[in-house]
């Protein structure tokens, strides 16, 4: 199964199929601490320096519920109209893997903690399509190991392997959705939207920081075909190492068409994992599932049963932030966008920071204007989504603020965002460092145009003889002379001051 | 292997080693002999009889000694740490410490220190108690005869030709041989009862959820319980009072106050079980139970009845398939429990030699690491848990143990408490029953309701067998947090009985000769 699929043309295979999807998410929640013990849940951590007895799966250690993550598992099946479970259990999920310390997984399996709900997702055309939830269940990342040698960092082939277990026991949030049936051609659309929304709707909550590039957002894609007319499901595969939103629909729509080209030959889909390549677009087989695995799950006997209390779910639920959807109807209105304009903001996954930005005390079309022109230019030399840049709606509104004050011009105001965006601290970090603050101190300015003045004495004369506009040139030597960093405005009025124009 | 003699020439238990640690809790607090002394003197115990005995994996003399002189400065400034500080205590090798291996008497353990201390272990330290070691036992605590440990079995002091019990059979045994006063169990189908019932020693099962679980290494998480182990119901309940108590570590740590056994014992003492309500199990009697063993029973519900409580015969119908449940239940969840034991963090590693890939050093390991039981059950466990067998096996198990918890809350409704043999036999010889995985499994078959329920429960000697003079356990049985009703029967009882026999039953362990 190692060969290239043959593949066929996608108007071809709706021709013949329907595609059914089914996507997995694994959301890492931004808890304080992990899910069953009191270590750091942190990314990018020295090997092996945030784990305890508990994630490590010592002898004799018991793991105790993080309840924070149990309440933001309750606020995200309530975002998503789920149901919340009055009573439900923890299950262990046993299977051998180095990277897991208990040789089990502490999961949920048929007592999730939220089921039965739906998330309506805007497509690209403005039209609405609901993708139903199936289940939403906690449970613990794994640890993660690295191949040494060998090829592409996978395990086969490779010499040794590192374990790194400072991600062992993060919160994980797993949603499932119920099969999509109806998506017909749009379903790699639809799956990327659907993604691309539960990102929205879980980083508006504040509980995961959904970052696909790190991890904290993965998705697995179950893709089958159903013959025209048919009602029975096809054989399923699942394709997994999906990075980005993109990747999602280039994924499900190769994946149809890999079926398609097999189906259609008379051959069999196999069940089995699949990797998606970023580079070619295709898929390769993974794991091949040759008997369904047997996990033998069973009631986690070491944890509780949790019963939330009708009170408190709905204490949780008072709790839901303005929903994504809610807070773009509003944008829409307050900022007087058409359909259009909304759509690119969505598409550039700018509306959220710019609407952060604007509750972070900026002007509607500052904050616009920065997020839409200099940080996606910025955005896009990275390589990444804007999302993923590295400065906060917040910094950017500080910014925005010091500029209003007088205290940054526009071109400082830029080469304090480049410092944020390369990690050298917040804004008023970043200008304390560089000393970028524009020149107030009306003393030291006023030297300043007393140079430019003397040095000048035409120009000078002619601004007395109330010629104002040759004061340009005078402002510009003071501009010159401060190396930028003065607010070109109070030297103008210096200048007109000391000329007697004023 | 030597035989006994309990001639005054035989180098018996000191002055010291001889005391119960009550009296020798009275002694220290009084002045009237160290805490070091008393460590000492149980350390030169230690060391004479353990090669006969084999009750211990570790001894750290070192540490226990030190210790022991801290238990000492701290009483010269006023600030003993409990009523049982300074008192040496030997714990079972289940429990995680920092100062010494915790080898669960496998293999695969054999040179791994823990970097944690367990909750039980913490707590003793806090109290000042002095721990001298740790004890031998089955492997991972699965056996009824120490016999499965990696490191050889553990003899019984009444006869070293015969098993102390088990799995703790370690605990039980340093006890009936005057190594140590006190000693931890760990009860996950009758792994304390058992074995003071064959040795002659009083053990307790608390109520499930009653002592912390953090740091013993589980066998089978839903069952195991730690839980205190001495020579009187005395000494017992002031080690139960030490580690007992809600612990935020361990999720199935019951939050409430422990209940006063250290009172209950010493009311209990006093004689009088008037408006006391006593069931005898009905079903715990009758075919595979030796006769001295049902006659000691008998006798002890005579006593019981002199004592002024009311005894009836109760029926507990399920408790025929207690056994079975037990034999789904905790192998399940052993089979997932042991599945960490993989060369990859910790313990043994075989095979990493850059022949064999990851899977095979981990198959190869376990292979090497286990005993023949631990694979038993491990494989009994997988099979049950697996899909399609699930909800015949597992789900199955489960119901009955409803069941149980049923029948008890049904026959507390009746009485107070229920009694029964501890065991149906005495010890047995070594050897005996370890080709027979049934025989074996037999020894428990009245001590594992209580595990099933989670209720609380005691072994309680009541003399020795007419057959062979070796030691009878009677097993109370209290409502969960009720343990205090456990001592106050028991230390009724105890009273009673030393009174009848004219001496304590202590006193008539057969003293170990010594080799040298
Ligand atoms: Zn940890």
């Amino acid at each position: 199964m190692t060969a290239v699929a043959e593949i066929m043309d996608y108007d071809e295979v709706l021709r013949n199929f329907d595609p059914v999807l089914g996507l997995e998410v694994h959301v890492e929640l931004s808890t304080a601490t992990k899910m069953f013990c009191g270590c750091a849940n942190e990314f990018g951590a020295e090997p092996n320096t945030r784990v305890c007895p508990v994630c490590l799966g010592m002898p004799g250690a018991l793991p105790v519920v993080n309840g924070t993550a149990v309440e933001s598992a309750i606020r995200i099946g309530l975002a998503l109209n789920c149901q919340v479970a009055e009573w439900c259990r923890f299950a262990r999920k046993n299977y051998f893997y180095p990277d897991m310390p208990k040789n089990f997984q502490t999961s949920q399996y048929d007592e999730p903690i939220v089921f039965d709900g739906h998330l309506d997702v805007v497509l690209d055309d403005g039209e609405t399509f609901r993708v139903g939830i199936e289940r939403a269940h906690m449970e613990e990342d794994t640890g993660k190991s690295s191949h040494v040698g060998g090829a592409a960092g996978r395990i086969h082939g490779a010499e040794h392997s590192l374990l790194d277990y400072n991600r062992a026991g993060v919160p994980l949030i797993e949603i499932v959705t119920k099969p999509i049936t109806d998506a017909g051609e749009r379903a790699p659309e639809v799956a990327r939207a659907y993604v691309t929304a539960l990102r929205d709707l879980l980083r508006s909550m504040g509980v995961s920081d959904v970052r696909m590039d790190q991890g904290s957002l993965r998705c697995d894609a179950n893709v089958s075909l159903t013959p025209k007319g048919s009602t029975r499901f096809g054989t399923r595969t699942e394709t997994k190492n999906v990075n980005s939103f993109r990747s999602i629909e280039r994924a499900v729509r190769f994946e149809m068409r890999r079926h398609a080209a097999l189906l259609n030959e008379g051959a069999e889909i196999v069940q089995e994992t699949r990797h998606f390549d970023e580079s070619s677009g295709e898929t390769s087989s993974g794991r091949r599932k040759e008997e369904a695995e047997d996990y033998r799950y069973f009631p986690e006997p070491d944890l509780v049963p949790i019963a939330p209390s009708r009170d408190w779910v709905e204490q949780l639920r008072g709790t839901l932030p303005e929903m994504p959807w809610e807070r773009r109807r509003r944008a829409q209105e307050q900022w007087e966008l058409s359909d259009e304009e909304l759509r690119d903001l969505v598409n550039a996954g700018a509306l959220d920071l710019i609407a952060a930005t604007v509750d972070a005390g900026a002007s509607p079309s500052e904050a616009r204007s920065w997020w839409v022109a200099y940080l996606t230019q910025r955005a896009n030399e990275r390589g990444g989504e804007l999302a993923s840049l590295p400065i906060t709606p917040e910094q950017v509104a500080r910014v925005i603020e010091l500029v209003n004050e007088g205290k940054l011009t526009h071109k400082l105001a830029r080469q304090v965002v480049d410092g944020v965006l390369d990690g050298r601290g917040g804004p008023d970090e970043v200008i304390a460092a560089d000393e970028l603050e524009v020149v107030s101190d009306d003393s030291s300015l006023q030297a300043a145009v007393d140079e430019a003045l003397a040095a000048q004495p035409d120009a000078a004369e002619k601004i007395r003889g109330g010629k104002v506009q040759a004061a340009g040139a005078i402002v510009g030597a003071v501009m010159k002379a401060t190396q930028g960093q003065a607010d070109a405005k109070r030297v103008r009025e210096l200048v007109l001051a000391a000329c007697g124009q004023q | 292997m030597t035989s006994t003699t309990s001639g005054p020439e035989g180098s018996g238990p000191t002055e010291l080693t001889g005391l119960t640690a009550s009296e020798l809790a009275a002694k220290i607090t009084a002045g009237e002999v160290s805490a070091e002394e008393v460590t000492r003197a149980h350390l030169d115990r230690i060391e004479a009889v353990e090669p006969d005995v084999h009750a211990f994996l570790h001894v750290n003399g070192q540490e226990a000694l030190e210790a022991a002189r801290r238990a000492d400065e701290d009483r010269a400034n006023g600030r003993a740490a409990s009523p049982l500080a300074g008192v040496p205590l030997a714990l079972k090798d289940v429990f995680t410490t920092t100062d010494m291996p915790t080898t669960c008497g496998s293999r695969m353990l054999e040179d791994w220190t823990p970097p944690y201390d367990s909750t039980v272990a913490g707590r003793l330290r806090e109290a000042g108690v002095v721990i001298l070691g740790k004890t031998n036992m089955d492997e991972f605590a699965m056996g009824s005869s120490t016999e499965n440990s990696a490191f050889g079995p553990t003899h019984n002091p009444w006869d070293l030709e015969r098993v102390p019990g088990g799995s703790g059979g370690g605990s039980s045994a340093a006890l009936a041989a005057f190594e140590a006063p006190l000693a931890i169990g760990t009860d996950t189908g009758g792994s304390i009862r058992q074995p003071a019932a064959v040795t002659g020693t009083v053990g307790v099962k608390p109520t499930y959820g009653g002592v912390s679980r953090y740091g013993l290494v589980a066998f089978s998480s839903s069952l195991d319980q730690a839980g205190p182990c001495g020579r009187t119901v005395l000494d017992a309940a002031m080690l139960h009072e030490v580690i007992a108590g809600h612990d935020r570590m361990d999720s199935t740590s019951i939050d409430a106050p422990v209940p006063q056994v250290t009172a209950a014992a010493r009311e209990g003492a006093a004689g009088d079980l008037r408006g006391m309500r006593v069931g005898v199990v009905r079903e715990f009697a009758g075919e595979g139970y030796q006769r001295g063993v049902l006659d000691s029973f008998n006798a002890a519900v005579d006593t019981l009845t002199s004592l002024g409580a009311e005894v009836v015969e109760v029926s507990c119908p399920h408790f025929e398939y207690a056994l079975g449940a037990y034999y789904l239940i905790a192998p399940s969840e052993c089979s997932s429990n042991l599945a960490r034991f993989d060369a990859m963090r910790y313990g043994l590693r075989v095979g990493d030699d850059g022949e064999h890939n990851t899977e095979e050093v981990m198959s190869l390991t376990r292979e090497q690491g286990f005993g023949a039981e631990v694979k038993r059950r491990i494989m009994l466990g997988t099979y049950a848990l697996s899909s399609g067998y699930y909800d015949a096996y597992y789900g199955q198990a489960q119901k009955v143990r409803t069941l149980i918890s049923r029948d008890f809350a049904s026959a507390f409704e009746q009485v107070d408490v229920l009694v029964s043999p501890t065991t149906p036999t005495t010890a047995f010889r070594i050897g005996e029953r370890a080709d027979d995985p049934m025989a074996m499994y037999l020894a428990d078959l009245c001590t594992i309701p209580s595990n099933l329920a989670g209720n609380a429960s005691m072994s309680v000697p009541s003399g020795v067998s007419a057959e062979d003079g070796l030691p009878v356990g009677l097993q109370i049985m209290a409502p969960a947090m009720a343990d205090d009703r456990l001592y106050r029967v028991g230390a009724a009882y105890e009273t009673a009985r030393d009174a009848a026999s004219g001496s304590s039953l202590v006193d008539r362990i057969p003293q170990l000769e010594v080799a040298r």
